[in-house]
């Protein structure tokens, strides 16, 4: 028989952004709130100088990520090939302890467009019937640019996004983005300082027509004080913030912006080392009644509450689900049930150029430091005469110097004394042209639970089957093409190119990115979407499930703005209808 | 196109900045001089702590084919900078032991490299097998041990192993291939080489200043709008050492 502990009016799985957000939302609605966390505590304490300043514990080691000793993910391309475990992190590096990929994220605060959150009906309007490919499910999120403009405005205060507004009330901005969604306020703070490559870039994207902007960063340019009174210090570019806590308060993050807050408050509580495998229903399966957890010694604990706020990393939010019964798991056959429908991911790729006389110094930068544009993203360009929907976002971005990452020409011997001569030759001479693009949803691209192995609760593993899509390979190459013509203006010594382009398959070898989505996607209609658009699954109705697992594909920026702001969209509804009226917030029918 | 800072700038910078390097402990945190008058070791003095004596022989020789020193050209090399140490400091490290890693079976060997590595072993595992197959290879096809044999015929071991060349199979290693130790070997030589002289490797901060990375400085509000122009401060170390 597990430990019970006392009953509490809402518990949160996970204490990254989500659950801090939820957190602060609920607590102010007078609920006595309850966040378990399986990772270990973490304060800015943690990162404070020079602890962080270590690549090899860190940025090597992965000392702030999830331990796929604790929940490994299975990976298969296809539904015929055997996933295998994922057993160390390679190609995303999920959060792990208080604060989540929060503490460790980049900092690139940027928000979708319009577009990107209707993409379905944008494709019915600008496409032929068949140009796409018959197996994509793409869909509309559910909830439009105007219901959550105030949250994306709300969470950029609370993190002091840095950068140059492009559409202000629907006038365009002189620096901006002119392609972004109109801005009820401008931006917080100013932008980031450039660094070389952001002025190679933006000069070089200018020449072509382009409209290049700052980076929108939560690596604040100037000290601030955010909407909860936390304070926030100015970026000192010390060049270890991706994969890094700040070492600074000046990178955004669930610990820097608002747990601080949040942990005065006498109605809200949180335990660490407390690993939920599931959630436990009602016998009618209508509502959930609380969580089990394994605590820090191991022994499980039932955790009663009237609310479940599954608000851990997009990939367990499903697991949990499906662990859980809630809702149906989806078949790929048959196309019926929802949880662990339209996993997305997104698309990178890059031109790496070296320069012999140029100094980078790529050490001194801030994460989210880079230039970007906008111009090939969804109903800025013409892509239907290309055959593929999406886009990307074209950046040059300097995220950091640590050396053990330097990039070397592949024609360099990877040891010898001609590797140590490449090093000292290349070090600080390189910058890089990027593209991050969309990826769509399909038929195939889906999570379920392993059918070998188990995590050492003995709870099953994720199972993930991903591949690239024509579609995507498609966009890869004509983003490939848009970015040469910038190489080619800028002329670097040596320039050579990484890009998925036909015939290449997924692998988890490598870093690509850490923006997984999808998975328990929110929408308007309950055959093709676990959530309803209040992020309330449409099965059981007292369990919210916030996060990058909501997005029904994935678009070409950072999920992170989209995330907090769907996630303060979620807690208005609850504060305002939930709460007086426990039950489905939409109808099914 | 890149300038060199002038001297008078320089000085008025290296005067400037010394003040804002702390020279006391922080509170909460490391101290950033307690350590620094504290000597790396000398590499044949160190005794090894997980690897064995033929083990460290193999080590020492490899490591300076990987990663030639001074007496091979500009430079140093994994043997000047301590690179054995940090290998062997690593083996008794989470990393060396796999504490992160999922490890539970079955170990499926037959699917795709892409879908990442599958064997049983963690990273001390990896590097007594890998080193015992390779020795005995050298023994079969040379006559010797690697560390006897001269640089060539070493660089073309290394280049056999890299390659899958030499196949561990047949020498009765059946899970790993001779390629995914190399990889093991060559990752951690560079991680040695060119992370904090804190980790054991990286002796007085000689692979950063070469390249010149500037270490755990992590503050340059003053320089990042100083635009291809050489960064003049040397490198210092968590432990504040300065170089």
């Amino acid at each position: 028989m597990a430990k019970q502990q006392p009953r509490v009016d809402a518990v949160i799985v996970g204490l990254g952004w989500t659950g801090s957000i939820m957190g602060m939302e609920l607590t102010d609605a007078g609920l006595n709130v309850l966040a378990l966390e399986r990772g270990a505590d973490r304060s800015n304490a943690d990162f404070a100088y020079p602890k962080a300043a270590d690549e090899l514990q860190y940025g090597i080691r992965h000392t702030m990520m999830q331990k796929p000793k604790q929940s490994a993910v299975t990976i298969r391309r296809n539904l015929d090939e055997r996933a295998l475990p994922q057993r160390k992190l390679g190609a995303f590096l999920p959060g792990d302890g208080v604060g989540g990929a929060g503490a460790h994220w980049t900092g690139v605060l940027i928000r979708p467009t319009p577009t990107d959150l209707q993409l379905k009906s944008f494709a019915d309007q600008a496409f032929e019937p068949g140009v796409l490919q018959d197996d994509m499910q793409i869909q509309d999120f559910g909830v439009t640019w105007d219901e959550l403009e105030p949250h994306f405005t709300f969470f950029e205060n609370v993190c002091g996004q840095s950068g140059t507004t492009g559409n202000l009330r629907g006038e365009t901005q002189e620096g901006g983005d002119p392609f972004e969604g109109p801005r009820s306020e401008p931006y917080p703070l100013p932008a980031l300082q450039d660094t070389q490559n952001t002025e190679m870039f933006d000069k070089a994207a200018r020449q072509l027509g382009y409209h290049p902007f700052p980076n929108p960063s939560a690596n604040v340019s100037r000290a601030w004080t955010n909407p909860y009174g936390m304070q926030l210090g100015p970026c000192n570019y010390c060049g270890f913030c991706s994969r890094y806590g700040c070492v600074n308060y000046s990178k955004a993050s669930p610990q820097t912006c608002i747990l601080n807050a949040l942990k005065q408050r006498s109605n809200f509580a949180y335990r660490t080392h407390a690993n939920v495998t599931r959630v436990e229903l009602a016998a009618d399966g209508k509502t959930a009644t609380g969580v089990t957890y394994i605590d820090e010694n191991g022994e499980e604990v039932f955790q009663p509450a009237d609310m479940v706020i599954l608000a851990s990393y997009a990939l367990n939010n499903v697991r949990l689900m499906l662990n859980s019964g809630i809702g149906q798991m989806y078949d790929p056959v048959s196309r019926t049930g929802t949880v662990g429908r339209n996993y997305a991911y997104q698309i990178g790729g890059g031109i790496h150029m070296y320069f012999d006389d140029i100094e980078f110094n790529p050490f001194a930068t801030a994460g989210a430091t880079g230039r970007m544009f906008n111009d090939f993203s969804p109903g800025n360009f013409d892509s239907a005469s290309h055959g593929f929907i999406g886009g990307a976002k074209m950046h040059s971005s300097q995220a950091s110097g640590t050396p053990i990452k330097t990039p070397l020409p592949k024609d360099t011997p990877s040891w010898g004394q001609g590797y140590k001569d490449a090093l000292q030759k290349y070090y600080g001479h390189h910058m890089k042209l990027s593209m991050t693009g969309s990826v769509m949803s399909y038929r195939t691209n889906m999570l379920d639970l392993d059918p070998t192995w188990k995590d050492p609760y003995g709870m099953p593993l994720l199972r993930m089957t991903f591949d690239w899509k024509e579609n995507e390979l498609k966009l890869s190459r004509f983003m490939r093409d848009r970015l040469r013509e910038i190489a080619d203006v800028l002329k670097p010594d040596h320039m050579e190119e990484s890009f998925q382009l036909n015939g290449d398959h997924f692998k988890v070898t490598s870093y690509v990115s850490t923006h997984n989505v999808g998975g328990a996607v929110m929408g308007t209609d309950p055959s093709n979407s676990a959530l309803n658009r209040y992020l309330q699954s449409w099965d059981v109705h007292n369990v919210f499930v916030p996060g990058g697992n909501a997005f029904p594909q994935n678009f070409q920026a950072n999920p992170t703005d989209l995330i907090a702001a769907l996630t303060y969209w979620s807690a208005k509804k609850i504060k305002e209808d939930y709460l007086k009226n426990p039950g489905p917030l939409m109808s099914r029918a | 196109m890149a300038s060199q800072p002038d001297n008078m700038s320089r000085r008025a910078f290296l005067r400037g900045s010394a003040t804002l390097i702390p020279t006391v402990g922080l509170a909460g945190g490391i101290s950033l001089t307690a350590q620094a008058d504290e000597p790396a070791p000398n590499l044949s003095e160190y005794q090894p702590v997980f690897f064995g004596e033929d083990e460290w022989s193999f080590l020492l020789a490899a490591c300076d084919r990987l990663i030639p020193g001074e007496h091979a050209g500009s430079g140093p090399g994994a043997l000047d900078t301590n690179v054995p140490i940090f290998l062997d400091r690593q083996m008794d490290s989470p990393y060396g032991h796999a504490e992160r890693w999922y490890m539970e079976g079955p170990f499926d060997l037959d699917g795709s490299p892409d879908l990442g590595f599958q064997y049983p072993y963690s990273p001390r595992e990896v590097y007594q097998k890998g080193i015992a197959m390779t020795q005995q290879y050298c023994r079969q096809e040379h006559g010797k041990r690697f560390e006897q044999l001269d640089g060539d015929t070493q660089d073309a071991v290394l280049k056999g192993l890299e390659a899958n060349d030499i196949n561990f199979a047949s020498l009765g290693e059946r899970q790993m291939q001779a390629s995914d130790f190399f990889s093991h070997l060559l990752e951690n030589t560079k991680e040695g080489y060119l992370s904090d002289p804190i980790h054991g490797g990286n002796k007085h901060m000689a692979a950063w200043k070469m390249v010149g990375f500037p270490g755990a400085r992590a503050s340059y509000r003053d320089w990042v709008d100083q635009h291809d122009v050489e960064y003049p401060l040397g490198p210092v170390s968590l432990n504040g050492e300065r170089g």
